[in-house]
């Protein structure tokens, strides 16, 4: 038994060599669904996922006139290309859009770890620590998934205006972190039982207590699951309008991306086409993240460690 | 400690995020190391090491604005005097409620399962192919535009103008919507996506669709891999093909993320709104619970209705938990 | 679009070139960046005389909030530089799309700003009805001014239960029909001076270019969640024309119900209009068109020559693509949406508010400043590019630089003629902002009749 533990346990602190490693030897055991017909499907799906996020990007890039007086696929064949929409996007603002851009990292960082790091405890403690209550509990906690965030706005700014706080990343970072409690908890519960029993019977048999249980035994094992996590913490929190503008405002000094994004279209709103460079601008970021964390999703961690 | 709240410069700004998170890692630090140091801890002191900090979390932030809602619920537009049932009772005699209860209902059973049958579909299909990466990224897409972007993608795909009659072809409005388009080059008339019921609300389902079936395919693909090959491997050794590994494989390894999948969504499409608010404003039969209780709380001012609407919300939820309970007690029994 | 930069530049160029106040004085701020510390550099010179009575403000901030963001918010920024460099104080502004939501959450929770724009008077009632507590009454400075430069009809729209809160700012007139000058010109068609004239007109155009497909009118009524107003400010504009100004206030009232025969007979003529297949979508389809068409693209078949006419408010100015002319020899133009009789000739129009919601002195004398003639005119000067008016009377109009600002200008400024605010906007919110919207958009959208659409939007006004 120990010798699974630590056979599972050994890409405890992986490099990712070792990923790529096991990667490969996954490839080796190809599964091939890939008939003629699947990829077609897969074909078929991909386009029609990216037929329109292709067509804002080519808006992004073409005058305001054709943008308003003919479709975006026409530019197939009078190709009218201009970057005044980003030139717009990027200096429009009484502020450097790199302050945007700055406030948007400074707020989404700690609302990413904060978050995963709590949800990943209280996980194990409803997976593989047996109380009374527990399966109440959460319950609970997993249907407070459906408190639209609306409702929170004036009861926590009510308490930050108190504590004086009202206007700081504090704010912004605490009230994130909660926000995304319920759902982390509940996805990384689901990914964190799904481990076998085994393993964690193994480790308490050598000793070890739930802390180092968590550290060393689950943790590995569960960075396929905080990745994907993490990529839609970092979204969602990188994409918030609500919360940041109630909690900070829209200060220069606090005020993300998505601030100066929802304004380029102008106070009436004549300038919408605007917000076909702005989605683009602040695009960038997210997918180079899940660019990065695509790399944290391989098979095979489980491997050999149990039965088939 | 002024400098904890205000911070200026760039500088100051990335030293004040270190700093939270630093205290933050700090503070999670000693409880587990207390927790850790307690040789034979009573369950309770474990159980609050590991989930206090949450639980007070989300106590203070969802639990308190949740019981304030349901108060709030029963009191008039401006909280101050008590009603009773009335919110509810003005809810559901409205005109268009059983509409919009029909629509909310729809759209949490539509968006939910297509989106998840697609992701996992594509999640499969693109599983270990040399393209994975960028097909994925793909899918992944639409989840990184912000809705603000994505209230004007759709404009490009179902925007209308119609065919004139009588008006030179050089003089045809142009389509601005690329769906309407291809009618047109189809040799179809143009249609109305937005506004003609009930098919409009499949059209604002879509866009929803589009957005989840990238959150769907990335936890899947995540489950997909967590799949061990030896389990593949034997499957295939029985001389199983590509479907039958598919519905006798794949299907079963990744149920449960296949119920979180489904429930995840199903939660965030009830409490989405702005689909429905950007392209139809709730209008030709399109209102949404959700888009009811914005609408109420915070255009018209009216407290009560919004949180009576709120609480409705909740209660769309129980089905929801049922089936969750359900799943929970099955897997624990395989376990 | 013009990037902002330049325009920073245009403003400090016009400014030091025309400007009498010695906006010299900012210098050391760099053009590009004009929201600087605005403390001024303490050699703001003789002009100062109109700002001696608000006193020495050194080191005071006021926060404004408002809904009007970038580009528009620059020349409101701009404007307030003569005040700051007068009295040292400076203000914090901050502008967003999402300010009506925003300012009832920061209300509730007890995080005012300072000074907040109200687009509508409606929401100014609320909010003194919700937060009597937190708004404070306008400055006696404030009211003086409003006094005497603006209607008296103007403090009544700023005035809830006989108390006067909020101060007149920007106004827009609604009364517009949006036109190609040159399209007239062409086909010989005159700008009809009466209702009649404007019915033959689209008549006409039926008559000349129907077999074309080429229709007088084109409209949209799609807002997003607001969609429908448009359709509003046709019903009001007819209000004010068929049955009169006496109406018309008592309708927004709620005295004359709504299913009143006099604004059916008003909706009637809406309907002659918009629900009428010959006169409209012109260029975009048919009448159902008009509900799922944004307000944004509703004229904008005219530049396509498949449409003739638009009614819509001055601001759409800002919606005609770069480079198209907007004047009354130019591309596009607007003509005033005619009365029933040549004299007669009502505006309708809307304008925003300002409220304070903290009664330091600064903020009382920053409140007074921007009801006063000095910053209508500064504020004029700050926004080379046009696009604005107000109803102040002070206000200069060779300090207006587009065209349509002139002509809008000229409208409010009339006191001979009756003025209409935009009912909707001074209806309760759960009609003027709700069941008017929706209804008006069933009643194109699914062609509900006349009788339905009144009797439910009189059925939800409690």
């Amino acid at each position: 038994m120990s010798t699974i533990t630590e056979s599972a346990a050994s890409p405890a602190t992986p490099e990712p060599s070792n990923f790529e490693k096991l990667d490969m030897r996954a490839d080796k055991a190809r599964v091939t669904l890939g008939s003629r017909v699947a990829s077609v499907v897969a074909i078929v799906i991909a386009v029609l996922w990216t037929i329109p996020t292709l067509g804002l990007f080519i808006t992004s890039f073409r005058p305001e006139a054709d943008i308003k007086k003919s479709g975006w696929w026409t530019w197939f064949t009078n190709f009218n290309t201009t970057i005044d929409n980003y030139v717009e996007v990027l200096t429009g603002s009484r502020f450097e859009l790199s302050t945007f851009f700055v406030n948007s990292i400074v707020i989404t960082l700690p609302a990413v770890i904060i978050p995963i790091t709590l949800a990943l405890l209280a996980a194990y403690a409803f997976a593989w620590i047996d109380f009374k209550g527990r399966n109440i509990l959460f319950v609970a906690v997993f249907a407070l998934q459906v408190v639209p965030i609306q409702v929170t706005l004036i009861p926590l700014l009510t308490q930050y205006v108190k504590w004086g706080l009202a206007g700081s990343f504090w704010t912004v970072w605490l009230s994130h972190s909660i926000f995304a409690l319920p759902l982390a908890i509940f996805l990384l519960h689901n990914f964190m039982k799904e481990i076998p029993r085994e393993l964690v019977e193994a480790a308490r048999v050598d000793g070890a207590g739930h802390v180092k249980i968590f550290f060393q035994v689950l943790m590995p094992l569960l960075v396929p699951a905080i990745a994907s996590f993490a990529i839609f913490q970092f979204l969602w929190v990188w994409n918030d309008l609500l919360v940041a503008l109630t909690f900070a405002g829209g200060d220069q000094n606090v005020a993300p991306l998505t601030v100066r994004v929802a304004e380029l279209a102008g106070t009436r709103g004549q300038a919408w086409y605007l917000l076909s460079a702005g989605a683009f601008v602040s695009m960038v970021v997210p997918v180079i993240v899940f660019l990065a964390l695509q790399r944290y999703f391989v098979r095979g961690l489980l491997a050999g460690s149990v039965k088939g | 400690m002024e400098w904890l709240k205000q911070a200026d410069t760039t500088g100051e700004k990335f030293l004040l995020m270190f700093v939270a998170i630093a205290l933050f890692v700090l503070v999670m630090g000693v409880i587990l190391f207390v927790v850790d140091r307690i040789s034979r801890p009573p369950k309770w002191v474990l159980v609050l090491g590991f989930m206090g900090p949450a639980l007070i979390g989300l106590a203070f932030g969802l639990v308190y604005p949740a019981l304030t809602t349901v108060k709030a619920s029963f009191y008039d537009a401006n909280g101050e005097t008590f009603v009773g049932a009335d919110n509810y009772v003005t809810a559901f005699t409205e005109d268009s409620f059983q509409q919009v209860l029909g629509n909310t209902l729809a759209w949490t059973l539509l968006v939910p399962i297509l989106s998840t049958v697609i992701g996992l579909v594509y999640a499969v299909l693109v599983d270990r192919t040399r393209v994975e990466k960028f097909a994925k990224t793909l899918m992944f897409m639409p989840m990184a535009i912000s809705m603000v972007g994505a209230s004007i993608i759709w404009k490009f795909m179902y925007e209308y103008k119609a065919v004139i009659e009588g008006l030179a072809p050089e003089r045809q409005p142009a389509q601005i919507g690329l769906l309407n388009q291809v009618l047109i080059w189809l040799g179809l008339e143009p249609q109305q996506f937005l506004l003609n019921g009930p098919w409009n609300n499949l059209f604002l389902m879509i866009v929803m669709i589009w957005i989840q079936s990238g959150f769907a395919m990335t936890i899947l693909s995540a489950a997909i891999k967590a799949i061990p090959d030896d389990t593949m491997e034997a499957a295939r050794l029985d001389g199983a093909g590509g479907m039958r590994l598919f519905t006798s494989i794949t299907i079963p390894s990744v149920r449960p993320a296949l119920v979180v999948v489904l429930t995840t969504i199903a939660m965030s499409t009830l409490k989405v709104f702005d689909i429905v608010r950007t392209m139809t404003g709730g209008n030709f039969g399109t209102g949404v619970i959700a888009n009811e209780f914005y609408t109420q709380s915070f255009k018209q001012a009216n407290y009560g209705l919004g949180s009576a609407l709120a609480v409705i919300l909740f209660i769309f939820v129980v089905p929801l938990i049922v089936y969750n309970v359900f799943q929970m007690r099955k897997s624990e029994e395989m376990r | 679009m013009k990037s902002t930069m330049k325009r920073h530049h245009v403003v400090a160029i016009a400014s030091s070139v025309t400007l009498a106040l010695s906006l010299a004085a900012c210098g050391s701020d760099t053009p590009e960046k004009p929201e600087g510390s605005g403390t001024g550099t303490g050699t703001a010179s003789g002009d100062c005389a109109a700002y001696e009575s608000y006193g020495d403000l050194s080191g005071k901030t006021v926060t404004v909030y408002t809904s009007i963001v970038a580009p528009e918010d620059q020349p409101h920024i701009d404007s307030y530089k003569p005040f700051e460099e007068c009295t040292g104080a400076s203000i914090k502004y901050e502008g967003s799309k999402e300010f009506e939501t925003q300012l009832q959450v920061r209300l509730k929770a007890g995080n005012a700003p300072d000074i907040a724009y109200i687009p509508q008077p409606g929401l100014l009632k609320t909010i003194v009805g919700q937060f009597p507590d937190s708004i404070v009454e306008a400055s006696a400075g404030t009211s003086a001014n409003v006094d005497k430069y603006y209607a008296a009809s103007w403090k009544g729209y700023g005035t809830v239960d006989g108390k006067f809160y909020a101060a007149p700012l920007g106004a827009n007139v609604k009364s517009f029909v949006w036109y190609s000058p040159s399209m007239f010109a062409d086909n010989g068609y005159e700008i009809p001076k009466t209702y009649d004239e404007l019915i033959a007109l689209s008549d006409k155009i039926v008559a000349d270019h129907g077999a074309e497909g080429i229709k007088p009118w084109c409209a949209g009524i799609g807002s997003g969640e607001a969609t429908g107003w448009p359709a509003t400010d046709w019903l009001e504009d007819l209000v004010l024309r068929e049955a009169g100004i006496d109406v018309y206030n008592k309708w927004i009232t709620n005295e004359v119900k709504f299913n009143d025969p006099q604004i059916a007979a008003a909706l009637g003529k809406v309907g002659a209009i918009l629900k009428n297949d010959k006169y409209v979508n012109g260029g975009i389809g048919d009448v159902k068109s008009i509900a799922t068409t944004e307000f944004q693209d509703g004229g904008l078949p005219i530049l396509d020559g498949n449409c003739f006419m638009h009614r819509q408010a001055s601001f759409y100015a800002a919606n005609w693509p770069e480079g198209t002319d907007v004047s009354e020899e130019g591309d596009v133009f607007a003509f005033y949406f005619p009365g029933m009789t040549a004299d007669s000739r009502p505006v309708l129009g809307g304008g925003e508010f300002v409220a304070a919601f903290a009664d330091r002195p600064e903020v009382a004398a920053f409140q007074a400043y921007l009801s006063s003639p000095e910053w209508a005119n500064a504020k004029a000067k700050a926004t080379p590019a046009g696009g604005w008016v107000s109803a102040n009377s002070g206000l200069d109009p060779e300090n207006l630089v587009s065209p349509i600002d002139k002509l809008s200008f000229s409208l409010l400024s009339d006191t001979s003629q009756d003025f209409g605010f935009d009912a909707s906007d001074l209806m309760p919110g759960n009609v003027g902002a709700g069941s008017f919207w929706t209804e008006m958009t069933s009643w194109i959208a699914e062609n509900k009749s006349d009788t339905q659409v009144l009797d439910a939007i009189q059925a939800s006004w409690k």
